[in-house]
């Protein structure tokens, strides 16, 4: 792809929309990134969407925020990871402002609130949506191991309320000595 | 020098706040209610309220309702700076690393094991946003009267045609946001 004005432009753009619509904490831009930037432009791949949410969720910081710096990073580098987080940053930055001059107003309008009442049925569909996609994914490589890992990464945070930052290093850690040992088996083998 | 002190409250929000959605509130509310005495406690109960009505990372939202008040405009500018600013450059790091030993077989492995764990966290958040939608007041109750019928008939139709057509899901939920302000701001429901 050419880095030009445009291809910046549509960077930031793709960003700035992107956050202007994250409702419902952070994970909604999981599936809006993968439809901008897999499915519509094909700058990255679907393996690797994953991968940067994991990053983006293990780390502090908004996850929004996190994986924006990811997505730019990766196409533009750290210019490309600043312009993503100013896209990110600016839509609510500006939206909080012009509220908090008349917040009260906006809190006890009903207008608001039915519209937003609607929009959360809409953000668990979306949600919903990439899970369905993702699950199937991890449900084809028919590993046992990855399904047990799914489910009990589940059980660990929904029943469980382990921090997620524990759960992604105990999942990959799990994952990295899957390889091991793998690896060790096969040189047995061949031994 | 209240800028830097913003900058510096912000800062450790930012820092300390992994895991997302509303990990980070106990963080705000200690510094913003207890620390500096920014806000009183209705003020901050108002800011988590306003943040679920509008987009962005609550700390975001936070960091610019409180800057405001606090200092205006460049207030809200380097609170929000402040709050990004750890982020930035623990995950830049992050970013680095994993481009250059992703090509690994131990990173592989690694990256083999986060895979299904990324799906399973954001099923978990779906789940809970999922349940407040479902029912009425947010609080899942076991009582089948209080469930919010027209929340899982909304979803229900919103993920069909997620499914079938695969469109782009902003337009899913502002179409959703259309629906329910007509159903719910007319009494429909």
């Amino acid at each position: 792809m050419k880095k030009d004005a445009k291809f910046y432009g549509k960077l930031f753009g793709s960003t700035f929309t992107l956050s202007a619509f994250t409702f419902g904490g952070g994970y909604v831009i999981v599936p809006l990134m993968r439809q901008k930037f897999v499915e519509k432009y094909h700058w990255i791949e679907e393996e690797e969407i994953m991968d940067l949410t994991a990053i983006a969720q293990s780390a502090p910081g908004p996850i929004a925020v996190n994986a924006s710096i990811l997505i730019g990073y990766r196409l533009a580098g750290v210019f490309g990871a600043l312009l993503t987080m100013l896209g990110t940053v600016l839509p609510p930055l500006i939206i909080i402002s012009v509220i908090s001059l008349f917040y009260q107003i906006f809190r006890d309008s009903t207008a608001v609130s039915a519209v937003m009442r609607g929009m959360q049925a809409g953000v668990a569909a979306v949600i919903t949506d990439v899970v369905i996609s993702m699950g199937i994914k991890v449900a084809k490589t028919k590993s046992v191991i990855s399904i047990l890992v799914m489910a009990g990464a589940f059980f660990a945070s929904w029943f469980l309320n382990v921090n997620v930052a524990i759960i992604v290093i105990v999942c990959g850690v799990i994952g990295a000595l899957r390889v091991v040992y793998s690896h060790k088996k096969k040189g047995g083998a061949e031994a | 020098m209240i800028y830097l002190e913003l900058f510096w409250s912000f800062f450790q929000i930012g820092l300390f706040s992994i895991g997302g959605g509303y990990a980070a509130l106990p963080l705000i509310r200690e510094q913003v209610t207890v620390t500096h005495q920014w806000l009183d406690m209705t003020a901050f109960i108002d800011i988590v309220t306003i943040s679920q009505m509008t987009p962005g990372p609550i700390a975001i939202n936070a960091a610019t309702f409180v800057g405001t008040q606090v200092g205006g405009i460049p207030g809200a500018i380097i609170a929000t700076v402040g709050c990004v600013t750890p982020s930035c450059i623990i995950v830049l790091f992050l970013a680095w690393l994993y481009y250059k030993y992703r090509q690994m077989t131990i990173m592989q492995g690694v990256l083999s094991g986060l895979r299904p764990a990324v799906v399973a966290l954001i099923a978990s958040a779906g789940l809970s946003i999922l349940l407040t939608a479902f029912w009425k007041d947010g609080v899942v109750t076991p009582n089948f009267s209080d469930i919010d019928f027209m929340a899982v008939i909304l979803f229900g139709v919103a993920l069909v045609i997620l499914r079938k057509w695969k469109p782009n899901p902003i337009y899913v939920m502002i179409g959703t946001g259309v629906v329910g302000g007509v159903i719910y701001g007319f009494g429909f429901a």
